[in-house]
């Protein structure tokens, strides 16, 4: 039997969309639980922010929140609803439920891989998987380093590396130099975020930073030692110790899916107040559609208060998430991974990592859940997490019902039912 | 011999019992067209647990799991290796003194008819499966039984089906069955002289007064623990004192995979058409498995879903001709053991319909039996 916490707000997620909803729905008189998979609150974007450490937004809100009623439950992953409104969780082992009167949920976004040969070599990871290494204290310095992905966190990523002393030797961008610099010239509304992508590049000068160009194979024994590039007309190698290669976000669904949210196009439909089509559950941040930091803290601001019942004082912040939903809609034009991504793989290309599928064994399948009951594709630890986004873009296929645990979890946690009020 | 235009049969439903229908009649050289929803062994086929189990309820199921289990075992050699097929003891297990004379009664009634079948002590059992509560009574052991992953299974009667001239249709849902004739949800009508209903849970759909309504049960598997179990253990009163009854329940059943993987089952209830996830009754059902085997708690669950098994009130399939429809033959209401019967329902069923002496006694199985 699980011990039972009972509040008025359940935040899942404490990235910057879930520290902004907490911290706004305490403030508002609410009694707010916040749960996250990791120790601290930060999410991936705020990784290793600390006292005195990391980007001044960041420490803002971290004090922020800890200045709040709003109480954190860290190390905490959400395994499956209870059947009864609330949520089964499993912190430290042992599960517990939660049970709020109103829920946001701010489940963040994950990287987009796309599987090309050689991709499941070691070394060849997600950009923001290698942002994670080296916050996490890896050392880089003298590795040789190739970037080639898409999207906007490739310049502090690339920043980051070669100012820890790594041999940067290329940021290779996927998107289009028409796009990118289209993309870049309509920054002028944004000037702050112009001034930071300057500031980044100017941390690598030394290695070119080239659009249009993308990796097409990955090569080496017993981890990668060189990429193939191309530029759609000539192809190259380059030798490396790592190759970071990702393709900007996908959102992480699956709570909502399993909550019975309505999803369209890859975005949790929500109203002004962030309501999702089920009563009091709202959602903010990626979920809701990739958008980035400043629009996942101001959707997280309105849900907060919303779910506070202060829906009235979420006006003010109405006309800036509009202007920062424009500039989401921008960045997700200039950065959509161009056709050719999903031309890379080859026969026996590696589709799913847990249950080794390769490309070859799906093609008799006309739908997801068809191809896993022919291949066990999706069906290993990661629950399809990264191949099913991939198969979304490579073969148009939709995800398949979202099943329980949404988290590998013990047996003995998933039979734990609430054994009533323990009080918050 | 494929004709789409006109062909002798109709197989409505391509899961498991459909596909072994249509390769049974294909066999005997009928031009066998197979219509499915969806994708072949996507409905009740692949939510099963492949257990292949000779079953001792009652004489007729006896002797229809028993005869498939000989078709099964004869195919050993011939099927894929996605089909996963392996032999796989099954232990019964008895918690107590009571339920151990239960397992005597049973082995007698298994060989008096043939089949091998073996009790063991409570330390025998212990031996066997060490990862099971001390102080169970013991078990019985019937090492003939096997264990198949089933929508491949489906998928190979299928390809069968497919070399001896029947034609399979995807993505084609039947709407309309007549006699000899079927519509599809495209409004295409197609004429035949025979059909054959094994369109599961769906069945009384499309044939209404037939006897059959879906059992939603749920299942859990983990990740991979190989030798955590050896063998198929099912609690004893999985028979009894559960899954007969019309209300919901959960019976101990837990299936070593090929893949080293732990299926948890069972459980059945009457809810109608809805799938969702009872979370109660699958932590009963988890519960009851820790009952037996402790340890199970700290094993990784990557995954739960729900299923439709096609019920009967009397707990036997339907197979056999519809009387009220010429020409229309119905197999359907396997419950959980569509997976096991497929082979002995589409031999009798192919048997009956071409007129050859039937390898079992039709009777028991015979729609007409629960037309009221």
């Amino acid at each position: 039997m699980a011990e039972t916490l009972k509040t008025e707000v359940t935040v899942v997620g404490a990235g910057p969309a879930g520290i902004a909803a907490a911290c706004r729905a305490a403030e508002s008189g609410a009694r707010v639980l916040l749960l996250d998979e990791n120790p601290r609150a930060g999410g991936q974007i705020w990784r290793g922010t600390r006292c005195g450490r990391g980007p001044a937004g960041a420490r803002r809100w971290l004090a922020r929140l800890s200045d709040s009623s709003a109480r954190l439950v860290d190390t905490t992953a959400v395994v499956d609803t209870d059947g009864d409104g609330g949520l089964l969780v499993e912190r430290r082992g042992e599960a517990l439920v939660v049970e709020g009167e109103r829920l946001i949920v701010a489940s963040g976004a994950r990287e987009l891989f796309l599987p090309f040969p050689g991709w499941t070599l070691p070394n060849v990871l997600g950009v923001g998987g290698g942002q994670a290494l080296l916050k996490s204290g890896v050392s880089f310095r003298g590795r040789k380093i190739v970037i080639a992905g898409s999207g906007p966190l490739l310049l502090p990523v690339a920043a980051a590396l070669a100012t820890s002393g790594a041999h940067l030797r290329l940021v290779a961008e996927q998107a289009p130099a028409h796009r990118v610099h289209g993309f870049a010239l309509s920054c002028w509304r944004y000037p702050g975020k112009l001034i930071e992508a300057t500031r980044y590049r100017a941390a690598f000068l030394a290695t070119a930073y080239r659009t249009g160009v993308w990796a097409v194979a990955a090569r080496g024994d017993d981890r990668v030692e060189e990429v193939v590039l191309t530029d759609g007309h000539r192809s190259w190698t380059e030798p490396c110790d790592y190759l970071l290669a990702s393709y900007g976000l996908v959102p992480n669904l699956e709570l909502p899916r399993l909550l019975g949210c309505a999803v369209d196009n890859d975005r949790v439909t929500v109203d002004d107040h962030q309501l999702t089509t089920v009563d009091d559950v709202y959602c903010a941040g990626e979920p809701t559609g990739i958008g980035g930091l400043e629009l996942a803290l101001v959707e997280g601001e309105i849900a907060g208060l919303a779910a506070a019942g202060r829906d009235r004082e979420e006006t003010a912040l109405a006309g800036r998430r509009r202007r920062l939903e424009r500039f989401a809609a921008a960045l997700a034009h200039a950065f959509a991974p161009r056709q050719e991504l999903a031309e890379r793989v080859e026969v026996d290309t590696t589709i799913c990592r847990c249950e080794d599928v390769a490309w070859k064994q799906l093609h008799p399948a006309g739908s997801f859940r068809q191809a896993k009951l022919a291949t066990r594709v999706g069906m290993g630890p990661c629950q399809g997490r990264v191949c099913g986004p991939a198969l979304a873009l490579l073969r148009g296929w939709e995800a398949d019902r979202v099943r329980p645990p949404l988290r590998v979890s013990t047996l003995g946690v998933l039979a734990s039912r609430s054994k009533g009020p323990a009080g918050h | 011999m494929t004709r789409r235009s006109h062909p002798d049969v109709v197989v409505v439903g391509g899961g498991i019992v459909g596909a072994a229908c249509a390769w049974y009649l294909a066999a005997e050289g009928l031009a066998v067209l197979v219509l499915d929803a969806g994708f072949p062994g996507g409905g009740a086929t692949g939510a099963g647990m492949g257990h292949l189990v000779v079953m001792d309820e009652t004489e007729a199921q006896f002797a229809l799991t028993s005869y498939s289990l000989e078709l099964w075992t004869a195919l050993a050699n011939e099927l894929s290796a996605d089909c996963q097929d392996e032999p796989r003891s099954t232990l019964w297990i008895a918690a107590d003194e009571e339920e151990l004379a239960l397992v005597e009664a049973k082995a007698e009634f298994y060989h008096r008819r043939g089949v091998a079948a073996e009790v063991l002590s409570s330390s025998e059992l212990a031996g066997e499966e060490p990862e099971l509560r001390p102080g169970l009574a013991g078990a019985l052991h019937v090492p003939g039984d096997r264990v198949i992953y089933p929508p491949a299974a489906a998928r190979w009667l299928l390809d069968r089906a497919v070399e001896k001239g029947a034609a399979v249709q995807t993505d084609c849902r039947v709407e309309e069955i007549g006699s000899g004739w079927v519509r599809t949800a495209r409004g295409e009508k197609i004429s035949c002289d025979l059909v054959v209903n094994a369109a599961g849970p769906e069945a009384p759909r499309l044939t209404s007064g037939l006897p059959v309504e879906p059992r939603k049960g749920h299942l859990a598997i983990t990740e991979r623990y190989p030798e955590f179990c050896r063998h198929q253990l099912v609690e004893l009163g999985y028979l009894k004192s559960t899954h007969t009854e019309a209300a919901d329940s959960v019976a101990f059943n837990i299936q070593p995979r090929a893949t080293g993987q732990q299926l948890i089952g069972s459980s059945r209830e009457l809810v109608g058409w809805d799938l969702s996830i009872n979370r109660r009754l699958l932590a009963a059902m988890i519960r009851r498995a820790f009952d037996y085997l402790p340890r199970l708690a700290e094993l990784q669950v990557i995954r739960v879903w729900t299923g439709f098994r096609p019920a009967t009130p009397d707990g036997l399939p339907l197979i056999g001709p519809w009387p009220a429809i010429d020409g229309l033959w119905i197999a359907a209401g396997h419950e959980g053991l569509g997976i096991t019967m497929a082979l002995g329902t589409g031999r009798l069923l192919a048997e009956c319909m071409v007129g050859r002496q039937p390898s079992l006694d039709p009777a028991p199985y015979e729609p007409a039996r629960l037309e009221s």
